[in-house]
């Protein structure tokens, strides 16, 4: 009885003591759930999610305070990746925060209206913007991420958004588009305009 | 084939994985000698800025200057990016407009070009020719390879010096691709049979300028006469113990750089690695004579063989043509269409790109213009399920498995994507080929690639925006800190200057306590006089 008391005890300092030592020892630092959601999130920094950034976002979904569906850039893609993530069902997205966007878009700032104030400069995100007060600004093109969070602050309306343009330099080839709809009859069709035509 | 003393890549023949035996429709249009007069000269060029793999150059002429024939026309963008090829003038004449026009290309997108009219005289500009190619390092020879703007010109049109330096200068085998497997192109046999001497000597130069020990010169079965030729031709630059021509057995896609190696060495280019790793440099037949012309007379890559055949065309045969040359001018230059043609393609039937004009340019990448007739078309199948039979893993030449590929890439499973080696295929259309469902597996890889490196790209840049951020974020809390610590300052010189005023306070009070005391000793002097004297003494010292 007494001995397997004092053996138990033993034992109990032995695995306390390492249990110990390896809390310390191995101890994580920062938040690893949130470093995976961050990686998906997409990095825009816009802020539409109601969190001023991506990381914040990103620790607040891992603390379950938000639902996963309040980042329009990431879009549906960017849902169902944080849904597998982290074993949800995939929604919408909050129409309230904002709409996907079918191309990304990039700021241009109009130059012939801008008057050099640098609100945007101090709004970019990013710092995407270059100019200096009283001088016109540009937009760094490459590194804009279309956040649109220089539009706001401009007092005089010069800073526009476009799509990003597709060119034989980024173009890749679409989703072959199986034909299994067509009819026969539509087949034949086909191929007799074609035939006519050619 | 020679036997050797020892056993090197090219003493036996090997296999690779899969591939077709096609018919190969070549004799339609190889059966013909070259013209021996130069086509006319077109009213007017349309030099595409872009015509290899890669980076655009940048363009380094404007409109309205007149240019002579061989003058670059774009150098290639700064050092530290990735270099392209620089295109030239096919002909002197004048820059009538520098815009974007459509080129071949499967998106029917528009790219920049440089438009040229042609003024009749055709004149060269001074050419430089290097008088003994012997006297050439390899780095000398890249340079020439780069000014001239060659690209490899069996399809994939990589720039050759940026090959060629990735190669550094650690190979011991040549081998020229002269196999040409696809149906139809036979552009590469013409070169052989026409020109050897070019092709021969071309390897020379790049074996000497590179210490290789062993060149050979890789063809298809079939061409028979062309080994016949070549083989004469070494003799005459009695080059038998550095040249060996092999035949290789008929087989699609044979002609690809990684099928040819494993043929001729047995072993596999490792996925992910250059042939350069194994010591061996494969170079197209017709890249070999571009380089041949940059070196020996000295001109840039203006003009290439292409093969005009097809049922479509009347007198189907092969063409030296200068790059820029509308298509239709060459199609009309071998006797236009014939009533029946239904499709222009650039390059062979498998892995060809449907052409939406005529009018497009010839580029550095045409091998072949090929018109075919509705008899020649298999009508558009419906896509039918897979049923798994297998076929096309028989086939593939890369020993992927299409079908899983397929499958993964049509569920947009990127993740599962990444461990089936989509990179490793070469888009030879094999598995196409043999879909007994019809499935147009190539499109579904060629999207997969394509989708796979933007979201590459993507993750690239949002890793970018991210430091950005976080960078941006750093620098205005060192700001705030900065400030607070300004402020702080002040706020302490406030503090001192207020001890200040307590001190001049303290002085004024000192000093009314002194006077106070003077006041006080005149009164009492007034009463004793001796006293007030000694006082004041003291007071002065």
């Amino acid at each position: 009885m007494t001995a397997a008391v004092i053996i138990l005890t033993i034992l109990a300092l032995i695995f306390g003591l390492a249990l110990g030592y390896a809390a310390i020892r191995f101890r994580i630092v920062g938040n690893p759930i949130a470093d995976k959601i961050e990686a998906v999130l997409p990095q825009t920094q816009c802020a539409q999610c109601g969190y001023p950034g991506c990381r914040p976002y990103a620790e607040a979904i891992a603390a379950e305070e938000v639902e996963i569906n309040r980042c329009p850039p990431g879009g549906e893609a960017g849902i169902k990746q944080l849904a597998e993530l982290l074993g949800k069902e995939v929604i919408p997205l909050d129409e309230d925060v904002g709409i996907e966007k079918a191309l990304p878009e990039v700021a241009i700032i109009h130059e012939d209206i801008c008057i050099g104030c640098t609100k945007c400069i101090l709004a970019c995100p990013v710092d995407a913007i270059l100019g200096a007060a009283k001088q016109m600004h540009t937009v760094i093109t490459d590194e804009c991420t279309g956040c649109e969070l220089c539009i706001p602050p401009c007092p005089v309306d010069c800073i526009d958004m476009v799509p990003t343009k597709i060119d034989i330099n980024n173009w890749h080839w679409h989703k072959p588009i199986p034909i299994t709809t067509i009819t026969d009859a539509g087949i034949s069709s086909n191929i007799q305009s074609s035939e006519q035509s050619g | 084939m020679n036997q050797r003393h020892t056993d090197s890549i090219g003493d036996y023949l090997h296999n690779f994985p899969g591939g077709l035996k096609l018919k190969h429709h070549k004799a339609l249009s190889c059966s013909k000698p070259l013209p021996a007069a130069e086509i006319p000269l077109s009213r007017e060029y349309v030099v595409p800025i872009t015509q290899h793999l890669g980076k655009p150059t940048e363009i380094i002429v404007s409109v309205g200057q007149s240019v002579k024939k061989g003058q670059a026309l774009s150098k290639p963008g700064k050092s530290g990016q990735a270099p392209g090829a620089q295109v030239h003038a096919p002909t002197s004449g004048i820059v009538t407009a520098i815009q974007a026009m459509p080129v071949p290309h499967p998106s029917g997108l528009s790219s920049p070009c440089v438009v040229i009219e042609a003024d009749g005289n055709d004149s060269w500009i001074k050419l430089e020719p290097v008088k003994d190619y012997k006297s050439l390092s390899c780095i000398e020879l890249i340079q020439h390879v780069r000014a001239a703007g060659i690209v490899g010109l069996g399809g994939a049109v990589f720039p050759t010096d940026i090959k060629l330096q990735s190669t550094s200068c650690s190979i011991d085998t040549l081998i020229l691709n002269g196999v040409e497997c696809e149906p139809y192109i036979s552009c590469d046999e013409t070169l052989m049979r026409q020109a050897p001497e070019r092709v021969i000597e071309g390897a020379l130069i790049l074996g000497h300028a590179f210490n290789i020990t062993n060149i050979l010169i890789a063809i298809e079965d079939p061409m028979d006469t062309c080994r016949k030729t070549l083989e004469k031709c070494i003799k005459q630059f009695d080059a038998d113990d550095l040249i060996t021509v092999v035949c290789v057995p008929m087989l699609y896609p044979e002609g690809g750089e990684r099928q040819l190696i494993q043929v001729l060495s047995g072993k596999e280019v490792p996925a992910g690695k250059l042939p350069s790793a194994m010591g061996v440099l494969v170079q197209n037949v017709a890249t070999i004579a571009a380089i041949h012309a940059a070196i020996i007379e000295g001109k840039p890559l203006i003009e290439r063989l292409v093969t005009v055949t097809g049922a479509g065309i009347k007198d189907p045969q092969n063409v030296s043509a200068r790059i820029g040359t509308p298509i239709a001018d060459l199609v009309n230059y071998c006797g236009g269409y014939t009533p029946s043609v239904a499709r222009l393609i650039m390059g062979g039937p498998l892995m060809g790109l449907g052409l939406q004009s005529d009018q497009l340019p010839i580029v550095k990448a045409s091998n072949c213009i090929l018109a075919l007739t509705h008899a020649n078309i298999a009508s558009k199948q419906t896509e039918m399920p897979c049923i798994n039979c297998g076929n096309c893993v028989n086939v593939c030449p890369a020993g992927l498995l299409p079908q899983s590929l397929q499958m993964v890439i049509r569920a947009d499973n990127f993740e599962a994507l990444e461990s089936l080696n989509l990179d490793a295929c070469i888009e030879c259309g094999c598995c196409d080929y043999v879909c007994p469902s019809h499935i147009p597996l190539v499109d579904y890889f060629r999207y997969g690639k394509g989708e796979q490196r933007a979201r590459a790209r993507e993750k690239q840049f949002s890793e970018r925006a991210k430091s950005r951020f976080e960078l941006r974020e750093t620098r205005l809390e060192k700001l705030k800190a900065e400030r607070l610590a300004r402020h702080q300052k002040r706020k302490q010189a406030l503090v001192g200057s207020a001890d200040k005023k307590d001190s001049v306070a303290a002085a004024i009070a000192r000093a009314k306590a002194r006077k106070q005391a003077i006041t006080d000793q005149q009164a009492s002097s007034r009463s004793n006089p001796e006293n007030n004297s000694s006082s004041g003494s003291e007071d002065h010292s």
